[in-house]
């Protein structure tokens, strides 16, 4: 079995992202693989090794940089890592993303494809029904609990109100949810062998793309500017002095709540 | 010039989603005449309410196929209701369903698709999203190139209006689903499946975040919650640790909630929180950080242990019989 895990690099944490006003894109910088993408790759590589055999690949379109996030997920386990990195794809929307992530798919032939919950950076929790689409590939989201067997998947899906099953025949496109297992460290033979095995290096053209079809000339969306957002009024502060609670109940009667 | 606009109106389980009949308010506003589509299996009959709530004209789709939630037999439903014309713009509210729903319609008409959006206008004819990014420190104006403009919009923002309610035309339209939609089946549905989950419906809601510290503790939200006649809920660590269902989630992978009084107790305030409960109608939280961001928020906010002054506050609201 062929496992592709869709991984994406974010920053370390918030405080080390932020707009440019210039090219109004997400400046990310140097980062880790999205959390929600780890628990991906541990789903990944639980079901490789129940099956005893079989292989699991990275599939990742970002910048040059994120070799390094691509190398921690080698060091938990992955087989291959595919990074599309080319100056071409900055300023891409998701139709682009998903086009350009499809391409590199394609090539590998998956019997599933996973992805990680929505990415910490910008809420986005859809890529992969686009990425499903253009493949013609059956998709299960919001996956909690996930099983294979004899060529068929079956997901526990968190819906508003509660789980549903939904099932599919593979190849398929699974979307998992962030917390469903406990990732692994990398081991320190994990650590070595990562450090010597390729990163396969795509670009544009070697997936059959033309610049123009990629970044902001191809994509259907685009950025006008950027505002700071109104600030609320900031409330009533109590400092706790042994009567917080009276105070409290005295703000709530004042205000009509109680 | 007006858009013409297509909005998606989810249906769960015999009811119509109240986020997506805000769309149609909103449509209205854009200009032009809100059409709905709505899909299901036996949705007939609340394609009649949705003139009430500014719909001009619905297209009802209706195939077994459409019975469940699942998101591929829907898109090939907009697909062919977008190609034979007439819409340049289509409205989701975000959900479990309609995300999947536009990334897929999105892909397979190459069309541009903006998400997580708080709002939309019109701008010297060019249609405007607004959307949060960053933890909603920034506010990025986003637009589309080319046709149709898919827009999705956060779960919970907007209102349904009764202002522009009307008798509305209702077609059917004709289902085609391929065969390559119906590879997902749908084979146990959730015991549970009602539309509105006790945190969602209760006037008060008593929060809790990791501040509560032990599993233990969530008992001291739960007396508080009973004695303000409220529903207790929880943020997804809490959920992710297994220590409360997920019916009772507030955020954005969890549930938006709406009620008069939301008491957040050792909750820090993220923005995955803060998208669940925004719009309450009097927020307070305690916390013992002062710089905590859910004091940026709140109408009220206790520097102090929850742990000790939310039992004085339940004591005080009983002693007192005080109520919401």
């Amino acid at each position: 079995m062929r496992l592709c895990v869709c991984v994406k690099e974010v920053p370390s944490s918030l405080v080390s992202l932020r707009l440019d006003p210039d090219s109004r894109r997400l400046v990310r910088g140097k980062g880790r693989l999205n959390a929600p993408d780890v628990h991906a790759l541990e789903e990944a590589l639980r079901l490789r090794d129940e099956a005893g055999d079989g292989e699991v690949v990275l599939v990742s379109m970002a910048p040059e940089h994120a070799v390094d996030a691509l190398r921690h997920g080698l060091a938990m386990g992955a087989d291959r890592a595919s990074l599309i990195a080319d100056p071409a794809l900055a300023g891409s929307d998701l139709v682009v993303t998903a086009r350009v992530l499809a391409a590199a798919l394609e090539r590998e032939r998956p019997d599933l494809i996973l992805f990680g919950w929505e990415s910490s950076d910008s809420g986005g929790a859809m890529l992969w029904a686009a990425v499903g689409e253009r493949l013609g590939l059956p998709v299960l989201s919001r996956v909690w609990e996930l099983r294979t067997d004899d060529g068929t998947v079956w997901g526990r899906r968190q819906m508003e109100y509660g789980f549903d099953v939904v099932q599919a025949a593979l190849p398929c496109a699974v979307a998992i949810s962030g917390a469903i297992n406990a990732p692994r460290h990398p081991s320190l033979k994990g650590l070595v062998a990562s450090k010597r095995t390729e990163v396969d290096r795509l670009s544009v053209a070697d997936l059959g793309l033309a610049p123009s079809d990629v970044g902001e000339t191809g994509a259907r969306t685009r950025v006008l500017g950027l505002r700071r957002p109104p600030e609320r009024e900031h409330g009533t502060m109590i400092e706790d002095d042994e009567h917080a609670a009276e105070q409290l109940i005295e703000h709530l009667i004042e205000r009509g709540v109680l | 010039m007006s858009p013409s606009t297509l909005v998606f109106v989810e249906e769960r389980e015999g009811e119509l989603v109240p986020g997506s009949l805000g769309l149609l308010a909103k449509a209205a506003e854009l200009g032009g005449e809100p059409v709905a589509l709505l899909c299901g299996s036996g949705v007939r009959d609340l394609a009649e309410e949705l003139g009430n709530w500014g719909a001009a004209r619905v297209l009802v789709a209706e195939a077994p196929e459409l019975d469940g939630p699942l998101a591929q037999p829907r898109v090939d439903v907009l697909a062919g209701v977008l190609e034979r014309g007439g819409y340049d713009t289509v409205l989701f509210e975000n959900s479990a369903l309609t995300a999947d729903v536009a990334a897929a319609l999105a892909a397979r008409l190459y069309a541009g698709v903006n998400w997580d959006l708080v709002d939309l206008r019109m701008e010297d004819g060019e249609l405007v999203g607004e959307r949060l990014a960053v933890g909603d420190t920034v506010l990025v104006d986003v637009a589309w190139t080319g046709e149709p403009r898919i827009a999705v919009v956060r779960r919970g923002i907007l209102d349904p209006s009764a202002e522009g309610a009307r008798t509305a035309d209702i077609e059917s339209v004709d289902v085609a689903v391929d065969e390559r939609s119906t590879r997902v089946a749908l084979v146990e549905r959730s015991s549970d499946r009602s539309q509105k989950t006790s945190i969602e419906t209760a006037e008060v809601v008593v929060a809790g975040g990791r501040g509560i510290g032990e599993r233990d503790n969530l008992r001291l939200l739960e007396e508080l919650a009973e004695a303000l006649g409220g529903a207790v809920g929880v943020t997804m660590p809490l959920v992710d640790r297994g220590w409360y269902p997920y019916a009772h989630q507030v955020g954005q992978t969890g549930h938006t909630v709406r009620p008069r009084l939301y008491l957040a107790c050792g909750i820090s305030g993220a923005v995955q929180h803060r998208v669940g409960m925004e719009k309450s109608g009097t927020i307070v939280a305690i916390n013992s950080d002062p710089t905590a961001p859910i004091f940026r928020y709140s109408d009220v906010g206790v520097v102090g242990d929850m742990l000790e002054i939310v039992p004085r506050l339940t004591q005080l609201i009983r002693d007192r019989g005080l109520s919401a």
